[in-house]
């Protein structure tokens, strides 16, 4: 599937391991939450990189007390109309303090993208067959926010402004 | 920030090159997205909110479009772009709603594009009319004129509206969400029956602060707001919104539909483990990320500096002439005209509710009429209520009869504000997918049979709202008397509630007995107001008192009597 970074098609350098499937040793894997809490002792002293997914029903603070172990969080949208993934973002960065890759996961759409970004996403799986103009215009339709964000850290005495992302 | 002088004019927020680019930008977005949609690109579900987030309905004829109208307050320029927009792309008419604002029920889809660039053109547009996302924030129509106002809520709606637009959490919430400020003694925003209710106050230094009512709203279940914070400090305003709605958006159920209010999270958590979430989650959003400066408040305020008003004497004598002469006139004084802050001046209100007529409607020929009048007597300057009406909140005392007379001749001078004429209905069958029964006819059908204003006059402040089904856009819930439209079998019925009060003594309304028709719901309105009146002591007992005095037992014996 197609991985938008930056307002651009990137590289993936991740891939998902369904539960059951044997977890490689020699490169960068998402597993899922529930794998990493049945399993947890199994990925000590593991080199490669390892992200965790979660279901847009568990929220930041189940992964919180583990987050120095992963170096990206995918958060599943199970239906772009289901928002909570949108807290869940921002709970990791601003309470948690959570400086990796977060990832959005699901059904997300173009419409959505600038308000991932702004709550903390760095990236967002697309479904094949995605338009990259549609992603890269969501980045610069919208010039204009009016409250703080994740992407940057005026306080709210600037009610207004002109907005800097991407 | 870059503030436009508001000049002669009365409390307007000015747009700034920064307001009026956000919304040429969207309206631009939108025209793109209406593209993706027709290529294929967007589904029809992926484009359903991306379309409600831009005010645009499907109903059962034909698009409706609301065109938001912040905190109820607009400019007589942007009512009569209003109305050449009702001319050209509706039926030459416009209807206000219980969110003060106005909608559009005959829209073409392929003009929308056209209105939106020509509502940018007066700084109006129609976003987060609808859709899950925080919704135009309402307030008191009389903000800024009212004699017992303590704070000014157009300032802290003004900084919600601009806090909430396109909020980048909060746009895919479980459910719409609404929020009215209220700054006065009385409560003429209905702040109890909100998502979130804010009622402003001053402590004893004189500084403003708010009381957060939470999980308030009607619908399927009702449920009345509840107190989650008596004192928020005005810096921290905005911070504990934030923290109530994160809350809301992680933990509000997206399970069911009917469910996925915050009010029913409030109930299922309990008010207190809602209230340790939310204060958990306010004490570490505390930081001088959120906290609302004092000078952009104060910016804020300076949009709504009070227009400059003369000094004309308190007592006018032209005005006690003219009510000495004219009986209507001093029936609609007593009625529609409340006092104002500013000696020599008064709040009209302008009766969207003829008898016979749909409430909340207007033609576009008088849209222009109130235009020119606000612009003629209230510092060009008018708003809309939620029961529906529109008010000019600063004509001289002086100018009152010249106005009445001109509303009058435009069948807009009924003297029926609070009474039972003044019904709230929703559009019911007539338009609304959702419907069971229709609203609009059985509010006529009432109205007409109340006519006379002497005799409205005589039975006084009475409340009565209509709602086409259990989704209460009609807020039946909170009337004195409140109808619901039900289907039994295919037939139109109506459920009739008493006792409902949305004042700050909130009351959701009692059931009285078993659905009745059309006819005899008209007929049984009218048995409740005898019943009233024959037991009411004295002028003084509302209609509210009395019921609760004297209990549900002698309506529902003379109504149901005969059964
Ligand atoms: C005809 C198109 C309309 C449709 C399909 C519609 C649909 C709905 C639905 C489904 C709800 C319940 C939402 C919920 O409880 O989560 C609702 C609530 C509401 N609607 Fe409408 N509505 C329509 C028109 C209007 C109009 C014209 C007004 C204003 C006059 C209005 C005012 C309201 C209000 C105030 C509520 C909130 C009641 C509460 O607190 O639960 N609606 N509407
Ligand atoms: S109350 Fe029901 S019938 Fe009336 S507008 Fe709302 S959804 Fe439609």
């Amino acid at each position: 599937m197609p991985l938008i970074e930056n307002g651009r098609i990137g590289e993936d350098a991740w891939s998902f391991i369904p539960d059951g499937e044997p977890v490689p040793n020699d490169r960068p894997v998402i597993i899922s939450f529930e794998r990493w809490q049945a399993e947890r002792d199994s990925f000590e002293g593991r080199n490669a990189r390892l992200g965790v997914r979660l279901k847009s029903g568990t929220l930041a603070g189940a992964i919180a007390a583990d987050l120095d172990r992963f170096s990206l969080v995918a958060l599943e949208f199970p239906k772009f109309r289901d928002g909570r993934g949108f807290s869940t973002a921002r709970e990791l960065r601003e309470r948690y303090g959570y400086t990796g890759e977060i990832r959005a996961v699901g059904h997300v759409i173009p419409d959505q993208y600038l308000f991932l970004v702004r709550t903390g996403f760095t990236s967002v799986e697309a479904p094949e067959g995605t338009n990259p103009d549609s992603w890269a215009n969501a980045l610069k339709e919208i010039t204009i926010a009016f409250q703080p964000s994740l992407d940057d850290t005026a306080p709210l005495s600037l009610l207004r402004r002109k907005l800097k992302v991407g | 920030m870059n503030h436009i002088a508001p000049g002669a004019r009365a409390g307007i927020y000015h747009y700034d090159e920064i307001d009026r680019q956000f919304v040429a930008e969207r309206v631009e977005q939108f025209r793109k997205q209406v593209e993706r949609r027709l290529s294929g690109e967007l589904t029809e579900e992926e484009f359903k909110p991306v379309r409600l987030m831009n005010g645009l309905y499907l109903q059962l004829h034909a698009y409706m479009l609301r065109i938001a109208v912040p905190y109820g307050v607009m400019s007589a320029t942007q009512l009569r772009k209003l109305a050449e927009i009702g001319r050209r792309y509706d039926r030459g008419y416009g209807h206000f709603t219980t969110r003060q604002n106005l909608q559009y029920n005959w829209i073409k889809l392929e003009d929308t594009p056209a209105i939106l660039h020509e509502l940018a053109e007066v700084d109006m547009h129609a976003l987060q009319t609808s859709g899950n996302c925080v919704r135009n924030v309402t307030t008191d129509p009389f903000v800024g004129a009212a004699r017992d106002e303590v704070v000014d809520g157009r300032v802290y709606a003004e900084i919600l509206r601009q806090w909430t637009t396109m909020h980048p959490e909060f746009t895919y919430l479980p459910r719409k969400f609404k929020i009215a400020i209220s700054g006065a003694e009385s409560d003429r925003a209905a702040v109890r029956i909100h998502d979130v209710g804010l009622l402003a106050r001053r402590n004893d230094k004189g500084e403003a602060g708010f009381s957060f009512y939470v999980g308030g709203g009607l619908g399927r279940s009702p449920f009345v707001g509840k107190l989650v914070r008596e004192w928020v400090a005005e810096e921290d305003f905005v911070a504990y919104l934030e923290a109530i709605l994160r809350v809301y958006n992680q933990y509000g159920r997206r399970d069911n539909i009917y469910k996925a209010r915050i009010k029913i999270l409030v109930h299922e958590l309990g008010l207190e483990k809602f209230t340790q979430e939310v204060e958990e989650e306010f004490a570490r959003l505390r930081g001088p990320k959120y906290r609302l400066d004092p000078e952009i408040v104060e910016g804020v305020r300076q949009h709504f500096a009070p227009p400059p008003f003369e000094e004309p004497p308190d007592h006018s004598e032209a005005l006690e002439r003219a009510k000495a002469s004219d009986p209507a006139f001093a029936n609609w004084l007593a009625v529609n005209v409340a006092e104002h802050k500013a000696p020599g001046y008064a709040i009209a209100t302008i009766s969207l509710k003829p008898a016979g007529g749909i409430p909340g409607d207007a033609t576009c020929d008088q849209m222009d009429l109130v235009a020119d009048l606000a612009e003629r007597h209230s510092f060009g300057e008018l708003r809309v209520t939620h029961v529906q009406n529109l008010v000019l909140a600063h004509v001289k005392k002086d100018e009152l009869y010249d106005l009445w007379k001109q509303l009058d001749a435009a069948e807009l001078g009924s003297a029926n504000a609070g009474l039972i004429g003044d019904i709230i209905a929703c559009p019911g069958l007539d338009y609304c997918a959702l419907a069971n029964a229709r609203s609009i006819p059985l509010a006529q059908a009432i109205s007409a049979r109340f006519a006379d204003p002497v005799r409205q006059r005589t039975i006084g402040e009475l409340g009565i709202k209509i709602s086409g089904c259990i989704n209460a856009c009609g807020h039946h819930h909170v009337g004195a008397i409140g109808i619901l439209g039900v289907d039994k079998k295919g037939t139109e019925y109506y459920q009739i509630t008493v006792g409902g009060d949305p004042t700050l003594t909130t009351e959701i309304g009692d059931i009285l007995g078993p659905a009745v028709t059309e006819t005899e719901a008209v007929d049984a309105i009218e048995a409740i107001v005898d019943v009233y009146l024959a037991n009411r002591t004295g002028e003084g007992e509302r209609f509210i008192d009395t019921l609760r005095r004297v209990g549900h037992a002698p309506f529902k014996e003379r109504i149901y009597a005969a059964d």
